[in-house]
C-alpha cells in the first residue's frame, strides 16, 4: 500500500504576499521566497480539496484550458482546481478546432483573448509556445507544459509532496532518472530544487542526457546504482515508447534492465527514500509495478497535491492584490 | 548618358588596389573615369559634383547570398523591393538564390529572373542556379545552358546536398564550365530536429540542438571533393571555430576554395535568441561566443573571404510561431554594411579588410568586373558615413519583410549614396 501522507498540524493559512507575476510560465521566473509562498498557499488548499469543499475565490471568473497536446490528467486537475475555487472552466478541444485548419497559435490567442477570459491554461508541444501566447493576451496564462521546456505546476506539486514527507527541500538529494533530454518535468524540477538548495542528480543513458545538462544538475550519472546511492528522493520519468525503439534506446527491455527502477536498484537509495513519478507510468519500462505501488511510492499523493497546487497558483494569479 | 559625376573630398578605400586616399572619383559613361589623390586636375566643367567630405567612398558592395520571393512568394520580397533594400545598404550587386517557386533550375527561368530584374530592380541582379533539378539533391541541372542564360554560380540555396556522389558529380561537371559551386554544408540527419546551437542554452530552453559537427563533417567532405575535382568551391556560410581550422588546412592546397559568413554570425551569438526570439532563428544557427570570436579571427586572417547578408525575407505568418515551428532566416541587405562596421567600431577588424570581404573578394570568386574602383571598371560605388548613428526601425525597412536580427538596434555607419553603373540609385535623406 502507498505510504499515507502525514497530517500537517501547522497548516499555513496566510496572509500570503501578493503574487508579483502576471503569468506562471516557468519555475525559472520565481525566486525561492515565491516558491515557498506558493507551496504554503497550496498547503492551505489541501483541506479544502480533501473535504471536497469549494471556495469563492474565483467566483465569476472564467478559465480556459487550451491543450494542444492530449493530457487527461493535467487537464482534469486544472479543471477541478478551477471549479473548487468557483471559476467557470471551459475546455478547448484543440485537435478538432480551427488549429487543425491551419490557424496559427497567435490567431488562436487573439480569438480567445476577445472572449475576455481571466485565465488561460496552456499545454503545447513546442518549447516557448506558452510564453509566445502570453504576449498576445491580456489575461493570466498558466503553463501546463511547453515542449521540453517547463512544467511549473508539476515541479511545485513534486516539491510540496517532498516537503510534506521530509519536512524540507534544502539539503536533500534528489535523483531524476530517465528521459531527461525530452522532459520538461526534469527541467522544472532541476530549476526548483536548485533554487531551494537541494542537491540534484540526473541519471540516464548518455543518449537521453542533453548537452550541458551538468550546468542544470549538481551531478550527472549514467549508472543507476551509483547515482541512486544515498538519495532521499527518486523521481522517475516516463520514457516515450517511440524513443525506445532503436532511435535513442534499443529497446524497452534493455532500458528496464539498466535504468528501470526495481527493488534491487532502489536499495541503493537511503532507506525509506520517496519514489515519485509524474505519470502516466509505463510499468515495466521505467518502473517495476511492485515499486510503483509499493510502500515508498508517493505517486498517487502527487496527483492529489496537483489539485492543491493548481488551486493555489490560480488563486495567486487571479487575486494578485493579496488575500487573507 | 548622364552628365559626368565628380565625387570630391572623399576618403577613397579600394581594397582591390589596396588604395586608401583622400581625393576625387570621376564617373563618366557609367564607368570609373579617374581616381586621384587630392583635387581633380582635369575634371569636366559640366560635371555634377558630390562633396563627400567626411564620407568613405568604396566599390559598391556585392552580396553573395540573397533570397527573394520572386518568382513564387512575391509577398515576401520581389526583385524590385530587394533592389531598393540593397541600394539603401550600399549593395550594388546581389547574387540571388535559386530557392524560389519554381526553383531556378532551367535556362528559361534564369532568363525570366534577368528580364524581371532588368525591368524592376535598381541594382545588378546576378542569378545563381540550382545544382540539382528542383533542388531535390538527385539529378544535375544543365550547367552549360544555365551559364549561357546568365547564371553566375550554382548552389542549392538553403538546402544542403546530402549525397556525396552527387556533390562529387556536381563539382566535377562544374569544372567544364569553370563555374563556382556555392554550398551550405549541413548534415541533415545529424542536425535532426535541432533548431538552435547545441549546448547548455538549448538544453535550458528545452530546444533541440544542432551540433557544430553538423557543419564541419560535410564541410570536410566538400573540401576533400574540391581538392579531388579541382572545382571552384565556396562554402556559403560557416559558423564554427572548427570550420575555420578546416578551411585553413585545405586552402593551403587550393586557391579555388573560399568561404563566406553572414554578418549575423560575425555580430551575434546564441545568447541573442533570448526568450525564443524567432528572428534569431537562422541556418546555420547562431553559435557560441567562442565560435563567433574564431570567425572574426578567421575573417582577419583571410580564411573567411566573404561577408554576406544571408538576406532571407520571411513573413510574420511563418516567423510568429513557437521557436521550433518558426521559419529560419533574417533579412539583412539594409544592415549589411552597418552590421559589419560594428567590428570596425569595436576595434576588431580594420575597414579595408571588412570592405574587401564585401567587394573585390566576391567579385573574384564570381568572376565579375565590379568590386573595384579601378579606372575603366563599372561605376558601382558606395558612399557612407562610418560614424552616422541610427536605429533600425521596422517602419523604415524597405524590404517587404521585416524579420531583421537588428530590430531597434543602434547602428553606427550609414550609406549616404549608392551608384550603379554611374546612376545614383539611392540617396539618404539626412535632413532630420
Amino acid at each position: 500500500m502507498a505510504r499515507p501522507a502525514p497530517d500537517t498540524s501547522n497548516t499555513p493559512s496566510g496572509p500570503f504576499q501578493p503574487f508579483r507575476h502576471r503569468h506562471l510560465l516557468g519555475i525559472a521566473q520565481l525566486n525561492p521566497v515565491e516558491i515557498v509562498d506558493l507551496l504554503d498557499r497550496a498547503e492551505a488548499m489541501i483541506p479544502v480539496s480533501r473535504q471536497r469543499k469549494t471556495l469563492p475565490n474565483l467566483a465569476g471568473k472564467t478559465q480556459i484550458n487550451l491543450f494542444f497536446e492530449n493530457s487527461t490528467r493535467t487537464q482534469a486537475s486544472f479543471e477541478i482546481a478551477g471549479k473548487r475555487l468557483g471559476a467557470t472552466v471551459m475546455n478547448m478541444a484543440v485537435r478538432t478546432s480551427s488549429v487543425a485548419k491551419g490557424e496559427t497559435l497567435i490567431d488562436t490567442a487573439a480569438t480567445l483573448n476577445a472572449m475576455q477570459p481571466d485565465a488561460i491554461v496552456v499545454r503545447h508541444g513546442s518549447s516557448g509556445a506558452v510564453e509566445l501566447l502570453s504576449q498576445k493576451v491580456e489575461c493570466a496564462v498558466l503553463n501546463a507544459g511547453d515542449g521540453a521546456h517547463e512544467h511549473p505546476t508539476q515541479a511545485l506539486l513534486d516539491a510540496l509532496t517532498i516537503r510534506r514527507h521530509l519536512g524540507r527541500l534544502n539539503g536533500l538529494t534528489v535523483a531524476i532518472c530517465g528521459d531527461i533530454a525530452n522532459s520538461r518535468v526534469a527541467r522544472s524540477n532541476l530549476i526548483l530544487l536548485g533554487a531551494m538548495q537541494a542537491r540534484t542528480r540526473v541519471i540516464a543513458p548518455q543518449n537521453l542526457l542533453p548537452a550541458g545538462v551538468d550546468q542544470m544538475a549538481s551531478e550527472v550519472f549514467t549508472d543507476m546504482r551509483e547515482g541512486l546511492k544515498g538519495v532521499d528522493v527518486v523521481m522517475m520519468l516516463r520514457l516515450q515508447n517511440e524513443r525506445a525503439s532503436g532511435k535513442l534506446v534499443p529497446s524497452t527491455r534493455e532500458f528496464y534492465r539498466f535504468y528501470g527502477l526495481d527493488a534491487e536498484k532502489l536499495a541503493y537509495a537511503r532507506p525509506g527514500a520517496l519514489v515519485m513519478h509524474p505519470g502516466p507510468m509505463n510499468r515495466g519500462v521505467e518502473i517495476d509495478p511492485a515499486i510503483a505501488d509499493g510502500a515508498q511510492s508517493v505517486i498517487t499523493e502527487q496527483v492529489e497535491m496537483g489539485v492543491a497546487v493548481r488551486m493555489a497558483v490560480l488563486d495567486a494569479l487571479l487575486n494578485r492584490e493579496g488575500n487573507a | 548618358m548622364n552628365k559626368p559625376l565628380l565625387i570630391e573630398n572623399a576618403r577613397i578605400i579600394d581594397p582591390a588596389s589596396d588604395r586608401d586616399v583622400t581625393g576625387v572619383l570621376l564617373v563618366e559613361n557609367g564607368r570609373i573615369a579617374d581616381v586621384a589623390e587630392g583635387q581633380a586636375p582635369g575634371a569636366p566643367a559640366d560635371a555634377d559634383r558630390i562633396d563627400a567630405r567626411g564620407l568613405i567612398v568604396c566599390p559598391g558592395l556585392i552580396d553573395m547570398r540573397v533570397f527573394t520571393g520572386e518568382p513564387g512568394h512575391e509577398y515576401r520580397e520581389t526583385l524590385e523591393s530587394a533592389g531598393h533594400a540593397a541600394a539603401a545598404g550600399g549593395v550594388t550587386s546581389i547574387l540571388t538564390m535559386p530557392d524560389t517557386a519554381p526553383a531556378i533550375d532551367d535556362g528559361a527561368l534564369v532568363d525570366y529572373v534577368l528580364r524581371r530584374a532588368g525591368a524592376t530592380a535598381c541594382v545588378r541582379v546576378l542569378p545563381s542556379a540550382a545544382i540539382t533539378k528542383g533542388l531535390e539533391g538527385k539529378d544535375l541541372t544543365e550547367f552549360g545552358l544555365l551559364k549561357e542564360a546568365g547564371a553566375v554560380a550554382f548552389t542549392e540555396g538553403r538546402k544542403s546536398l546530402q549525397n556525396t556522389a552527387v556533390m562529387r558529380a556536381a563539382m566535377t561537371y562544374a569544372t567544364n564550365f569553370d563555374a563556382p559551386i556555392i554550398h551550405q554544408p549541413l548534415d541533415a540527419a545529424l542536425a535532426g530536429e535541432g533548431v538552435m546551437n547545441a549546448g547548455p542554452l538549448a538544453t535550458f530552453r528545452g530546444l533541440k540542438g544542432i551540433p557544430t559537427q553538423a557543419e564541419t563533417i560535410p564541410l570536410d567532405r566538400d573540401l576533400q571533393l574540391a581538392l579531388m575535382t579541382g572545382a571552384r568551391y565556396h562554402a556559403a556560410q560557416v559558423s564554427t571555430a572548427r570550420s575555420a581550422e578546416l578551411l585553413t588546412h585545405y586552402k593551403k592546397h587550393s586557391p579555388r576554395i573560399s568561404a563566406g559568413i553572414s554578418v549575423n554570425h560575425l555580430c551575434l551569438n546564441e545568447n541573442d535568441i533570448g526568450p525564443y526570439r524567432t528572428f534569431f532563428k537562422l541556418s546555420p544557427p547562431l553559435r557560441h561566443e567562442d565560435d563567433r570570436l574564431a570567425m572574426v579571427e578567421a575573417l582577419k586572417a583571410g580564411t573567411i573571404d566573404v561577408i554576406c547578408s544571408g538576406h532571407d525575407p520571411q513573413d510574420t505568418e511563418v516567423k510568429r510561431q513557437p521557436f521550433a515551428d518558426a521559419a529560419e532566416g533574417a533579412i539583412g541587405l539594409e544592415t549589411l554594411l552597418a552590421g559589419a562596421l560594428r567590428l570596425y567600431h569595436s576595434g576588431d577588424v580594420d575597414l579595408k579588410t571588412l570592405l574587401r570581404a564585401m567587394t573585390i573578394r566576391p567579385a573574384q570568386i564570381l568572376g565579375l568586373k565590379t568590386g573595384t574602383l579601378a579606372k575603366g571598371a563599372p561605376a558601382d560605388v558606395c558612399l557612407f558615413d562610418p560614424d552616422y548613428p541610427w536605429i533600425v526601425e521596422e517602419a523604415t525597412i524597405r524590404s517587404k519583410s521585416s524579420n531583421t536580427t537588428f530590430e531597434k538596434a543602434r547602428m553606427m555607419g550609414k550609406v549616404m549614396t549608392t551608384i550603379v553603373g554611374g546612376r545614383i540609385v539611392h540617396r539618404e535623406d539626412t535632413a532630420q
